[in-house]
């Protein structure tokens, strides 16, 4: 794999940004009730990051190294203001009902970090794709756990109805579990055990072990 | 009365950790002692009740619309600048606030230590403004949000710390071991905070 395709691929498995690195979780949680608003919040956060790191890792030269987490904070900013004003005028509803996540992506610490480990220290072009990479590993899983809360909550997916409900004259009986907030807890808690089931390498060491008696084992 | 219902609805209700997910990153990296669990919560505290009233003197005076008459402008509206100046104005009051305390109060300073410029980037502290815009309140009701809205972030760092210290001796499946395991607890404690819903004086 060349290594630009590299620095894309690598963050939506082997080093996601939320199940691994545990970055950018508060809006992860928040806006995946609906398909939708996950979507939309994917992109805004993509779009942010990408712009970030480029702008970031351009300027890397000129910055003091003592005041660079407040111009990476301003950078950020921008980028998130430009998505914000976007979404007002072209889609107002969507930016209703998201409400203060899309200002939170300033504060969302994918944006900051990448800034940080990566665009300081690399050219325009990689910090870019490295952003791209990591947009797309949250949005992986922001769009998973967002499908199981809307498909089983709700019966529905992006809106349109997939099973009927109960309450509508369907079949299905909807599992409100789903659509309050612990569900995403649950779901993103799953889904790492599903991804280092997988991949064995991601396994946390346990910080205190019991220790296993034997029965050959003299005490 | 109605502040005391706010208060406790900020603390219980619309706890800023367990009901909005604000501040998670923090809330599940600095969770495994109690002690520092408390002292990020205490750093929390101070710095949201601070800085929600200040966001709120700027965005009712600045940067609201017509907010500028004062100054003989009253057309212009500068919302938009809103989250830039919120953002600065945590990170300035953070700075502020840690070289007080370094001069005046060294005991506390040691005991945040590195606590408190993690705070600036914290979304608990940037989602409190932006709540404290959206809902158009007053500063009395600012000031007691973003110190009641602190505390609720607190109370439920603290619990889940001390869930978290039990766990440790735990027997877990390997692929659920550590951040698989603070997810599913933290669910389960954000169901008990669901418990409060409804619940006013």
């Amino acid at each position: 794999m060349s290594e630009s395709s590299k620095l894309v691929v690598e963050p939506i498995a082997d080093n996601n940004p939320i199940i691994l690195q545990v970055l950018g979780i508060c809006s992860a949680l928040a806006v995946t009730t609906q398909m939708m608003p996950a979507l939309v919040m994917s992109i805004s956060l993509t779009a942010v990051i990408v712009f970030t790191s480029f702008f970031v890792s351009l300027i890397r030269n000129v910055i003091p190294s003592n005041i660079r987490i407040i111009a990476q904070v301003t950078v950020a900013a921008v980028g998130v203001i430009l998505v914000d004003q976007v979404l007002k005028a072209y889609a107002y509803d969507m930016s209703k009902q998201l409400s203060v996540f899309i200002g939170l992506i300033l504060t969302n610490c994918i944006v900051l970090g990448r800034a940080e480990a990566f665009a300081m220290s690399n050219t325009p072009g990689k910090a870019a794709l490295d952003g791209l990479g990591n947009g797309l590993g949250y949005s992986v899983i922001l769009l998973i756990v967002a499908f199981f809360r809307e498909l089983f909550g709700s019966g529905k997916l992006f809106g349109v109805e997939i099973m009927p409900l109960v309450t509508e004259g369907g079949w299905y009986q909807s599992n409100g579990l789903m659509l309050l907030p612990p569900s995403a807890f649950f779901l993103i808690g799953l889904i790492i055990w599903v991804v280092r089931t997988w991949k064995p390498a991601q396994v946390e060491k346990p910080s205190f072990q019991i220790h296993q008696v034997h029965r050959t084992e003299v005490l | 009365m109605e502040l005391v219902n706010l208060a406790i609805k900020s603390i219980f209700v619309e706890n800023l950790a367990l009901a909005f997910f604000l501040g998670m990153c923090t809330f599940l990296a600095i969770s495994k002692k109690i002690e520092t669990a408390f002292g990020l919560g205490v750093a929390v505290v101070a710095v949201q009740t601070i800085t929600v009233p200040v966001n709120n003197l700027i965005y009712n005076y600045l940067l609201r619309d017509g907010a500028l008459a004062w100054a003989g402008l009253p057309n212009v509206d500068l919302s938009f600048l809103g989250l830039i100046s919120y953002i600065g104005v945590i990170a300035a009051l953070v700075q502020i606030l840690e070289m007080a305390l370094d001069k005046y109060v060294p005991a506390l300073y040691n005991a945040l230590g590195i606590f408190l410029p993690l705070i600036t980037v914290n979304c608990a502290i940037l989602g409190g403004s932006l709540f404290m815009v959206e809902r158009d309140y007053t500063l009395a009701e600012a000031t007691t949000y973003g110190f009641s809205s602190g505390l609720g972030w607190l109370l439920a760092i603290v619990l889940f710390a001390g869930v978290r210290e039990k766990l440790k001796y735990s027997d877990v499946p390997d692929g659920l071991q550590g951040l698989g395991i603070a997810f599913i607890s933290a669910g389960l404690l954000a169901f008990g905070f669901m418990a409060f819903s409804g619940i006013q004086l």
